[in-house]
């Protein structure tokens, strides 16, 4: 019996180890990395570092000065807001914090009906962008393999044209002369064209339209990689093959329908252009509150506070796609 | 391996009056032009353990699933119990598959994995949960039946596989490579275990596997495929002993093959001259061939003497001249490799009986030895 040589995988060792010398004695790199140690870095903190850097950089910091502006007053003049901190003699500063702005969104109903009207709007696209999205996948997920790529391909042909570009199509579409209502005239189902654009349906059509394929690709991927012979079992055992996708199919996609439906929710809610182009004037979604508020009105104290309180609303969703995703990861590895 | 089961005096398919449990008539499943299955037909009786045996591609997990109904058969037909199961979906089937990765619902508990083919029958719950909590004791997994399958060894998922088939007590149970996850030891204990089970349950059995040491000890009988047709069936004796054809002889166990030519050809013995062997066979059996017609003679490895001394007797048959080349000690047995005259290696085992110290004389590299055997031994087959 001959003992087998334990095959050797990835990159040949020396190659490996000559590629290293050549990095190490590449100029830059050497200048770089002494600099780092210099200062007590090493390449493990500089790389987990630069991303924060940037995080804090481009978010944390503005978001500060949002949450700054929030709590301050309005005035005319620029920046149409007063300061936080007032010298006021020598070495006495004041600090006036007012919470007034957030009074002001829960005594307008305004504010209120518009957070309501946001998330209910959201919420029922959600429902309906998986209602579509669900079949799409699914039908995606069991095609053959050549098929699927192209299905695939077209779910995220549209992320090539610009999403702006999108929306003002759907005008075409929807308007009293626009596609479907000459379409309809012209086979003289209808005498009058339908209002459909300035509606609530228009939004929930863009919306929909829009956010479809984040709901699609995360529930396909999901469903793609699902075991084929789970159903075989089930089927084996007696279950009919509709009963089979509600006890086996549903349960295991749910990762899936989370983290479409938070992909949809999430952004849906804050979503200000297609209410804007496609929606009527009563339509109010909080992000088109938002955009009044600062460009309208110029009360940016008050905006920010819209802002703000939108975040705080948000979080509750942010974070159960996160714990999603988390188990995801954690279920992955612990199959063997 | 020796057979556990004790002597089986019943033996169905010798019984010409006994109505086959599965009927497979000439059944033919082909993918695009590639064909699988070619024209198989196969009778399995009540209460067998029929094992499928052959290398990966040979089309036994399509003839299983077939039997299963996840594939229909291009042509022909299939029957268990005298049932046609031409067009009955699986879920309609009286048959159960244990499936080679077990296909355990992974989101549900190892209880509710074994119950859910009892709720697909609406049982009542009580009944549900007695047939549940049995079979989780006979294949003994009662302390993990909370458990999630991801929680489990390979040996347990294997058992609980198992278990979620069996408590539907169907009288015909597939098993697609059942213990192929599991390690050697496990796997010994295991096929004992199965073979256990089915006795206790009256199941019949049809296993797929590319081991054949594990169609040795569970089966009745074997079919050995190759290129989606059966070439051999019989009890593990049969295709050992009387393999019908080169390829069975060389599937099953290992085995020496000499090209030869037939000499003399009579009903009680044969005599086939060998080019290779460097002398003649001498077979105590008649073959049907026609004489001068090239034949093959398949010669099991430990059923050749290996000795320094030639044979007792002044036979010229069945003895030859070689010099060990290669020596392998593999505790239970030692497997020398003899090279002939004529250049061909001939592998010979032999039981290590006694303890193998340094005082033993035992043959070396190098060495002259004569190997020899009986007129039995040699098998001559002609395709």
């Amino acid at each position: 019996m001959s003992a087998y040589e334990p095959r050797r995988r990835g990159v040949h060792p020396v190659l490996l180890a000559e590629l290293l010398s050549w990095i190490r004695a590449f100029g830059p790199y050497r200048w770089a990395s002494n600099r780092f140690r210099d200062w007590g870095v090493g390449g493990r903190t500089a790389v987990i570092g630069l991303p924060y850097l940037w995080l804090l950089l481009f978010f944390l910091i503005p978001f500060i000065i949002v949450l700054k502006i929030s709590v301050s007053d309005i005035r005319l003049g620029m920046p149409p807001y007063e300061p936080l901190l007032h010298w006021v003699e020598h070495q006495v500063v004041t600090l006036r914090v007012n919470l007034g702005n957030y009074a002001f969104l829960f005594e307008d109903p305004l504010y209120r009906n518009a957070y309501l009207n946001s998330i209910f709007t959201a919420g029922a696209s959600t429902i309906l962008c998986l209602l579509i999205g669900y079949p799409m996948a699914y039908g995606i997920a069991r095609t053959s393999p050549s098929w699927r790529n192209l299905l695939l391909m077209m779910v995220m042909l549209p992320f090539w044209t610009s999403f702006l570009l999108r929306v003002y199509a759907w005008i075409g579409i929807l308007k009293n002369n626009g596609l479907i209502n000459n379409v309809l005239m012209a086979m003289g189902v209808i005498d009058e064209p339908i209002v459909m654009l300035q509606t609530d349906f228009a939004v929930y059509v863009g919306i929909v339209y829009s956010y479809l394929p984040f709901m699609v690709l995360p529930l396909y991927a999901n469903l793609e990689k699902m075991d084929i012979t789970l159903l075989e079992a089930a089927a084996d055992l007696g279950c009919h093959p509709v009963k089979a996708f509600l006890t086996i199919t549903l349960p295991l996609s749910v990762p899936g329908i989370v983290a479409g439906s938070m992909l949809v929710f999430i952004p849906a809610v804050g979503e200000f252009v297609i209410p804007a182009l496609l929606g009527g004037p009563d339509s109010l979604m909080i992000g088109r509150v938002l955009w009044e508020e600062f460009f309208h009105n110029r009360d940016w104290p008050v905006a920010s506070a819209v802002a703000i309180a939108m975040l705080v609303l948000l979080v509750g969703p942010i974070m159960i796609l996160q714990y999603n995703q988390a188990k995801q990861g954690g279920a992955g590895g612990v199959h063997r | 391996m020796a057979n556990p089961r004790p002597e089986q005096k019943l033996e169905p398919w010798k019984d010409p009056a006994a109505t086959p449990y599965i009927r497979i008539e000439k059944v033919t499943k082909k993918f695009g032009d590639f064909v699988a299955v070619d024209d198989v037909s196969l009778s399995i009786y009540r209460g067998e353990i029929f094992c499928l045996l052959g290398a990966s591609g040979c089309g036994k997990t399509t003839l299983l699933r077939m039997l299963a109904g996840f594939e229909e058969p291009t042509a022909g037909k299939m029957w268990i119990d005298g049932a046609d199961m031409q067009g009955i979906p699986p879920y309609k089937r009286p048959v159960n598959m244990m499936f080679q990765s077990y296909a355990l619902f992974p989101h549900m508990t190892v209880e509710q994995n074994v119950a859910f083919g009892l709720k697909q029958d609406k049982l009542p719950r009580a009944e549900i949960k007695d047939r549940v909590n049995a079979i989780l004791e006979l294949v003994k997994m009662t302390q993990f039946a909370g458990r999630k399958p991801h929680q489990l060894s390979g040996g347990q998922r294997q058992r609980v596989a198992l278990a979620r088939s069996l408590v539907k007590q169907p009288k015909l149970m597939l098993l697609d490579e059942p213990l192929g996850a599991l390690d050697k030891k496990l796997r010994e204990h295991t096929q004992f275990e199965l073979v256990n089970i089915q006795e206790k349950l009256g199941v019949t059995f049809v296993v797929v596997t590319h081991d054949q040491e594990e169609a040795m000890t569970l089966a009745s009988r074997i079919g050995v495929m190759n290129h989606g047709k059966i070439v051999q069936v019989g009890t593990p004796s049969d295709i050992y002993e009387f393999p019908i054809s080169r390829f069975v002889a060389d599937f099953v166990g290992s085995v020496n093959m000499f090209e030869g030519t037939l000499i003399e050809d009579e009903p009680d013995y044969v005599r086939v001259a060998s080019k290779e062997l460097g002398g003649n066979f001498y077979v105590n059996h008649g073959v049907s061939a026609p004489p001068d017609a090239t034949v093959w003679v398949a010669l099991r490895p430990e059923k050749i003497v290996i000795a320094r001394e030639p044979p007792a007797s002044d036979d010229e048959d069945n003895r030859v001249r070689g010099v060990v080349k290669e020596i392998a000690y593999l505790g239970d047995v030692s497997v020398y490799l003899v090279q002939l005259a004529s250049g061909r290696m001939v592998r010979v085992t032999r039981p290590n009986m006694r303890r193998q110290a340094a005082a033993f004389d035992r043959i070396t590299w190098d060495e002259e030895v004569w190997l020899s055997w009986d007129p039995s031994s040699p098998v001559v087959v002609t395709q």
